[in-house]
């Protein structure tokens, strides 16, 4: 296997775009990432992408995205894990250069959710639940979080309240970052007062539906030059669970997420206490708990305390969503796990601005499609 | 949406609970699939599931997808003899519920499509309400 390096970022703030179509998002990400690399061709396009299909009416987004972006007629084509998308999307591009087949390829996740209404966005949601055996008997992604937070609740013994830190921590982070969709902040007394959706989970225990696009352009030893900053992408990993919930031996074990992360501390030589920061997948509070525990920052039932102790902030021991994280920065589901590379390789440059990690070394992130069934793993190195 | 050919695929899971034995090392799964997930035969005979079992975890679902009207609860529910189903409480509110209560199966409604769907195809399915013979059970 050859070294996979990443010479370029680009990101679109996430927003509500009410004036930017999935084309012109997935272009201007493209564009950001390519004139950060400072290369103007690559040979290939990988766009990770959940709900172009359902929600935008449009597939075969390689052709999009490449035409749009001024590539053609570069090899380019879609991979989809549901919210796992932007992820894998850059597993694709690592494992292309990997195996020697290209040397230059740019992974571009993006969403546009914000064109349909709540219901349909649910339903689309869904779909990347067990459609014939859970979806079909109504349950929703915040109905499958409020069930684990339950869970949760009753076999470790503590409070709905106790999941609040990982929340006020995430939207803490998202104020010094000028791309997160939720820039003020949020008081405890907020999150107390917004109304359950999913008892017992709160509204405010859940990533928001948005646009947006990132980029990452990934390339082989051969050809990265020295004026670029470039990264070592030291691995890259997927595993996946089973998709329906009922089937899992642990309601509250991510097997799938321990699995990748097994792996990929592994692969890069590296144990958890040496991770400078994790940019997990926090599209409900107690996923970012039980993530925390399947990638052993914390034993099984005692991520919840890495809230309160502090330990998650940016000056604790594992801070976690430096840039916001899904819940603050937003969750445009299928750009998600670009995002989160954008951002480790932002921290590893020493271009986190206010949000910086001093010395930031090995950065992790996670990327979660359905309620762990595809998971994706990446660590990056200084 | 659901087609009425998918309906009928999966009516006897929906309807009757129905499940698999596997014929050569006799674990038991629900819902069915292709292999034994124990010793991945193919040898696999229908087996019909007692519709009792107890709740491991439930939710209450306040914004419904299109198909549904919320609120409504949703569950885990861990049969007696094994399998654990993930499906709605009925004739409950979810104040009401506890991890550990004993529950039974009762056929309801589970969705409409839109009549510009499927036109307007009405699925039935298994959901689950406080057990009739309920003596407080044991909690789990």
């Amino acid at each position: 296997m050859k070294d996979v390096f990443l010479v370029g970022v680009g990101q679109v703030p996430v927003r509500e775009h009410w004036k930017l179509s999935l084309r012109e998002l997935g272009a201007r990400a493209a564009i950001a990432a390519m004139t950060d690399a400072g290369v103007d061709r690559v040979d290939a396009v990988v766009v990770g992408n959940m709900l172009g299909s359902r929600l935008g009416h449009q597939d075969n987004l390689g052709s999009v995205i490449a035409d749009a972006a001024g590539l053609l007629p570069c090899e380019a084509w879609r991979v989809e894990a549901a919210c796992a998308s932007g992820g894998l999307a850059v597993r694709a591009a690592a494992m292309a250069i990997s195996s020697g087949g290209h040397d230059t390829v740019m992974a571009v996740g993006l969403e546009k959710m914000t064109d349909a209404g709540s219901a349909e966005v649910t339903a689309a949601l869904a779909a990347a639940c067990d459609h014939e055996y859970e979806a079909a008997q109504g349950f929703t992604f915040p109905g499958i979080a409020g069930l684990v937070m339950r869970r949760y609740l009753h076999e470790v013994g503590c409070g709905p309240e106790a999941f609040a830190p990982f929340v006020l921590a995430a939207h803490e982070h998202g104020r010094r970052n000028t791309c997160a969709l939720y820039r003020k902040g949020m008081t405890l007394a907020e999150w107390q007062e917004s109304p359950k959706i999913a008892s017992p989970l709160r509204l405010l225990d859940c990533a928001p539906v948005c646009d947006g696009a990132a980029a990452v352009i990934l390339c082989s030893e051969r050809v990265v030059r020295s004026s670029q900053k470039a990264l070592r992408v030291a691995a890259s990993t997927v595993a996946c669970d089973t998709i329906d919930l009922a089937s899992r031996k642990d309601l509250l074990t991510l097997g799938g997420a321990v699995d990748s992360a097994t792996r990929a501390y592994r692969i890069a030589g590296v144990k958890s206490k040496q991770i400078s920061l994790f940019e997990a997948h926090d599209a409900f509070s107690p996923l970012a708990v039980l993530s925390l525990e399947a990638c052993g920052f914390a034993r099984r039932g005692e991520g919840i305390r890495l809230g309160a102790s502090g330990a998650i902030r940016r000056d604790g021991s594992i801070p976690l969503g430096t840039f916001g994280g899904l819940k603050a920065r937003g969750h445009p589901v299928g750009a998600s796990g670009t995002y989160q590379v954008v951002e480790a390789a932002l921290q590893l440059r020493g271009e986190a601005g206010e949000n910086q990690i001093v010395g930031a070394k090995y950065a992790l992130t996670q990327s979660i499609g359905g309620y762990g069934a595809t998971v994706v793993t990446h660590i990056l190195e200084v | 949406m659901s087609s009425p050919a998918e309906v009928r695929r999966l009516s006897g899971y929906r309807l009757r609970l129905e499940g698999q034995q596997c014929s050569t090392c006799g674990e038991v799964q629900l819902p069915p699939r292709p292999l034994c997930r124990r010793c991945r035969s193919t040898t696999l005979e229908v087996r019909r599931f007692v519709p009792r079992g107890k709740v491991i975890s439930f939710a209450e679902v306040s914004q419904a997808p299109s198909g549904f009207s919320g609120p409504y609860v949703i569950a885990l529910v861990a049969l007696e003899e094994g399998a654990i189903v993930g499906a709605q409480l009925s004739d409950v509110t979810v104040e009401e519920v506890e991890i550990g209560m004993p529950v039974e199966v009762t056929i309801r409604r589970l969705r409409q499509c839109s009549t510009e769907e499927a036109e307007g195809l009405v699925e039935y399915g298994a959901k689950f309400r406080l057990s009739s013979s309920s003596d407080g059970g044991a909690r789990t």
